[in-house]
């Protein structure tokens, strides 16, 4: 497959641009809240986490210490360790790659990686994300940081309307059935009820934990629903498409794939 | 001076905490069970950062023109819309509801 034609690549390169953009609103604001340019790039390009970084610069803008800079975006950084896990398994990065794919797992590079079915497309995603991502979020920190306020607030361009419609349409393919459904709906509601109550990022955090319970208890031994979910970990195939496709149909003839919404619908919802 | 200490430290725990994640033994995570969870911790988080990112500003709930980006995207998707076409209906539908004066 062209590296452009690749649906995974189309994703990675759509969600750079829109997360990419959005590091001008970063740069800009990090100057204002008192960091120079470059400890404001420092945090872009070492750092590299969009929260983690905005809840840096937010503290000190705030009047806070560093100390309680570095926790808050610690305590924001710790779901990229849960990514980390995943992405071991699903991507699996080895020798000197591996270093230089857990600098760029964060949210979209692992979300767009984890939407994809083929182990080559989930590769091809989380590098055209990671990498995109760093390469234009680096780039318009820069931008953000020398022009200031220059530019006026991103938001009013609608960027962060770009990133809810990204994590939308990077769940959307997931909700297939009843099952998947409900388990996004408590976990969002999970994550709102979470919101006034604990520091930013761990919302997140109680929604990760409230979905891995969902799956530890609701475990059975032959798990129907969720198709694209069922082998996530399963040995990555190599070139040969025709292997491939005959060890999908043979998953397929043998049951263990699953099934989609019909046989998921209404037995085990949770 | 020590502003760049505290930048340097909170870049290490950031590194450190995605590297052990990679530092897991890709084994733990291939059994049923894990794959299970792995299934549905995916769904979690994506439906935890598209409400949070619609809805959360720091701490507070509120509804902005954010609410029409989501809206505008689920009809997007709903229209089988690929997946730039569905971010830009939603940066679009942000930047015209505030230039409409709200949110």
């Amino acid at each position: 497959m062209k590296f452009f034609q690749s649906p995974a690549v189309k994703v990675g390169l759509s969600i750079s641009i829109a997360t990419g953009l959005y590091g001008v609103s970063f740069g800009a604001l990090s100057v204002t809240s008192g960091l120079d340019l470059w400890q404001t790039m420092a945090l872009s390009l070492l750092l590299f986490s969009g929260g983690s970084q905005f809840a840096f610069i937010g503290v000190i803008g705030g009047g806070g210490t560093g100390l309680a800079a570095m926790t808050a975006s610690a305590l924001l950084g710790i779901r990229n360790g849960i990514y980390g896990m995943q992405m071991n398994a699903l991507v699996s990065p080895r020798s000197w790659r591996r270093p230089l794919a857990a600098q760029v797992t964060i949210d979209e590079s692992t979300a767009t990686a984890s939407g994809q079915e083929d182990p080559d497309e989930r590769r091809r995603g989380f590098w055209t994300a990671g990498v995109g991502i760093f390469l234009l979020w680096n780039l318009f920190t820069l931008v953000g940081a020398l022009a200031g306020n220059a530019l006026g607030d991103p938001k009013q361009w609608g960027l962060d309307g770009a990133a809810v419609a990204a994590f939308l349409a990077l769940l959307w393919p997931r909700l297939k059935g009843k099952e998947p459904a409900a388990i996004a709906v408590v976990c969002a509601l999970a994550t709102l009820l979470a919101v006034p109550f604990v520091p930013s990022g761990v919302p997140i955090l109680v929604a990760a934990a409230v979905a891995a319970a969902i799956g530890w208890f609701t475990h059975k031994p032959v798990p129907a629903g969720m198709a694209p979910d069922i082998e996530p970990y399963a040995e990555p195939y190599t070139e040969h498409d025709g292997a491939h496709t005959l060890a999908e149909s043979e998953r397929r003839s043998t049951g263990q794939d699953g099934g989609t919404a019909d046989s998921s619908d209404g037995k085990d919802a949770p | 001076m020590s502003l760049w200490i505290w930048i340097l430290l909170a870049c290490a725990i950031s590194y450190l905490t995605k590297l052990a994640g990679y530092l897991v033994p890709a084994k733990w995570m291939k059994n049923q069970r894990m794959s299970r969870i792995a299934a549905t911790m995916t769904i979690g988080l994506l439906a935890s950062l598209t409400v949070v990112n619609t809805f959360s500003t720091g701490q507070q709930l509120v509804f902005d023109a954010r609410l029409g980006a989501l809206l505008a995207a689920a009809v997007a998707l709903l229209l089988r819309a690929p997946f730039l076409v569905v971010v830009i209906a939603g940066a679009a539908a942000a930047a015209l509801l505030r230039l409409a004066g709200w949110g």
